[in-house]
């Protein structure tokens, strides 16, 4: 799976046309997730600060239990920091698996873990001066439940 | 810890390495952290056996840092890029870096 973490803006589009062309055998599903700089009034703009270093180990840990925990066949992580205007791209997630439950579990966990663990700190600026994006409770709360074992259902449904 | 070439002879009057008991660390600091501080790095020689102690020894420096470790249930520590508790130990560490929860993605 690609991690990619930069200042650079990227298409969404031109990187699924990438995973779909370099798909190999046995992929059937191919799931995305896009976060889009939200066009709230008043958004003038959003900064994105980063953890050199601890950015990329820590999207790449969390990328490699995926890949254990679904047995993907690939996918993508990319996280942009920097200065970003309102209807951008922040980043994408994208999952290729043998099939769709995986492929949409993968992307699920994967934006869980994204949303608290990975170092990226959020200032929105706007008309009245900048504030900085405070972390969400259920964002935190979300990561608990990946800890329980897949049910016996959930299990017979992966299989399918 | 001397640079190649420059043989066994430390530059004058100076020596890098930290006093008895003591670590030197690189410490960085994040959003409002290090809005509050005013620095995003720096380098820091200590005794802290803690995170916490070393957040106690910053907090007392001035205004800025008090400011800054006000409220630890604000902030959260990484030990080489590792997040960490503040109970854990600094023994062995070499980066420190303190932050508000990520908000990511």
């Amino acid at each position: 799976m690609q991690v990619m973490v930069r200042a650079e803006p990227f298409d969404p589009g031109a990187e699924l046309a990438r995973l779909t062309e370099g798909a190999g055998p046995g992929a059937g599903a191919l799931v995305t997730f896009t976060g889009l700089v939200r066009n709230d009034g008043g958004l003038a703009a959003m900064e994105i600060e980063h953890y050199p270093g601890m950015t990329e180990r820590a999207i790449r840990a969390v990328a490699d239990q995926a890949i254990t925990r679904w047995a993907l066949l690939g996918g993508l992580i990319l996280h942009r920091y920097g200065r970003l205007l309102p209807g951008e791209p922040i980043m994408m997630v994208a999952t290729l698996a043998a099939h769709r439950a995986e492929a949409f579990a993968s992307a699920d966990f994967l934006m869980d873990y994204l949303k608290s663990r990975a170092p990226f700190w959020k200032k929105e600026i706007g008309e009245d001066g900048a504030a900085w994006v405070e972390a969400k409770a259920h964002d935190e709360a979300a990561l608990a439940r990946w800890d329980a074992p897949a049910s016996p259902a959930q299990a017979v449904k992966a299989g399918s | 810890m001397a640079p190649e070439g420059h043989g066994d002879v430390a530059p004058e009057g100076r020596d890098d390495t930290p006093p008895e008991g003591h670590a030197t660390l690189e410490v960085l600091y994040f959003a409002w952290v290090r809005e509050r501080i005013g620095l995003s790095r720096e380098r820091v020689v200590t005794a802290a056996l803690t995170v916490a102690d070393l957040i106690a020894e910053l907090g007392l420096r001035d205004a800025r840092y008090a400011a800054a470790f006000a409220d630890t249930r604000a902030l959260r520590v990484a030990l080489d890029q590792q997040l960490a508790e503040f109970d854990a130990s600094l023994k062995g560490v070499r980066e420190v870096a303190f932050f508000p929860p990520m908000t990511g993605g």
